[in-house]
């Protein structure tokens, strides 16, 4: 049921990776502060901003969840907090690549953007212990759509706090007032922000794809009464 | 900070961009294996369902005799 679309969709993801990073490397023009290194951007903001959507629509699934009491909106919740986990990762470390080669350290802790990341990053770390902490499944899952729920709305009050806070060396890629982005970096970031998203549902429905069929081999294997083999048993919360 | 030499910089763009690729790799390999448990046990269950017909038709055929 949730592999339903997911050929199409891997293969608009492709496509629109192929395209942006090819805009990357052979259209946009060096950046004329930051030079080649400003190439990082086009990478690790679109996995920022979908990494702190993902989680946002994490929150979303729970608020559903919790109202419904329907265990798919659980597993939807879950499922989004786990690929947006992933994608922090990815943002801390292309960040943390690009301050070396920027600012020549590797992490800087009085920098408002890079910590109130990693805050994040962490609050959505303890979702795992939190959530596999309870045994019982209909528990488990209202529990953690409670933590979802409450981290997702920490998000954005986290990102306004950041954007009203006096940045000391990170760049703003939207600025405010005057700047911003010429048309050709627009575009190839608008591409590579669309590319970064279709690779976040993709996972996300792939996980989901996954998930629905272990979960319908696990109620067949019930239904016949066959012995589970070894090794089979999941954590992850499991879909119809 | 004046903005590094092409050749300097390159290491660190290509360094930003193999490690998003081999993470989506190793997350798409992760996936794969998954799948391939679930497909071998979905083989596994199916031989179990046409063994116990055959089971149960040769006990029907016993009682019938």
């Amino acid at each position: 049921m949730y592999g339903k679309g997911l050929r199409p969709l891997s293969i608009a993801t492709v496509a629109a990776i192929a395209a942006g990073f090819s805009l990357v490397f052979f259209y946009a023009p060096l950046d004329a502060d930051q030079g080649f290194v400003q190439k990082i951007f086009y990478l690790h903001v679109p996995l920022s901003i979908t990494a702190l959507a993902g989680f946002i629509a994490g929150g979303v699934f729970a608020i559903a969840h919790l109202r419904s009491g329907d265990r798919r909106w659980d597993a939807y919740s879950y499922v989004s907090i786990h690929i947006s986990v992933i994608f922090g990762v990815a943002v801390l470390v292309t960040g943390s690549i690009w301050a070396k080669a920027s600012w020549g350290h590797w992490w800087v802790w009085d920098e408002p953007t890079l910590v109130s990341f990693l805050i994040v990053f962490l609050l959505y770390a303890t979702y795992y212990p939190f959530r596999y902490a309870i045994e019982d499944p209909e528990r488990q899952g209202r529990y953690a759509s409670v933590f979802a729920v409450t981290a997702g709305a920490f998000v954005p009050l986290n990102f306004l706090a950041v954007r009203l806070a006096e940045s000391l060396v990170h760049p703003r890629v939207f600025a405010t007032t005057g700047g911003g982005l010429p048309g050709s970096m627009m575009l190839t970031f608008l591409v590579c922000l669309v590319a970064i998203a279709l690779l976040w549902a993709t996972l996300v429905k792939l996980e989901l794809t996954a998930k629905g069929s272990a979960g319908q081999l696990k109620r067949l294997r019930r239904a016949l009464d066959a012995p589970a083999p070894r090794g089979s048993s999941r954590i992850a919360p499991e879909v119809s | 900070m004046p903005a590094l030499p092409l050749e300097e910089a390159g290491k660190y763009v290509a360094a930003a961009y193999v490690v998003f690729l081999v993470l989506v790799v190793v997350y798409v390999a992760i996936m794969a294996a998954k799948l391939q448990r679930i497909e071998r046990e979905l083989r596994e269950l199916a031989g179990f369902a046409e063994q116990r017909n055959r089971e149960q038709d040769r006990e029907q055929v016993t009682a019938d005799v």
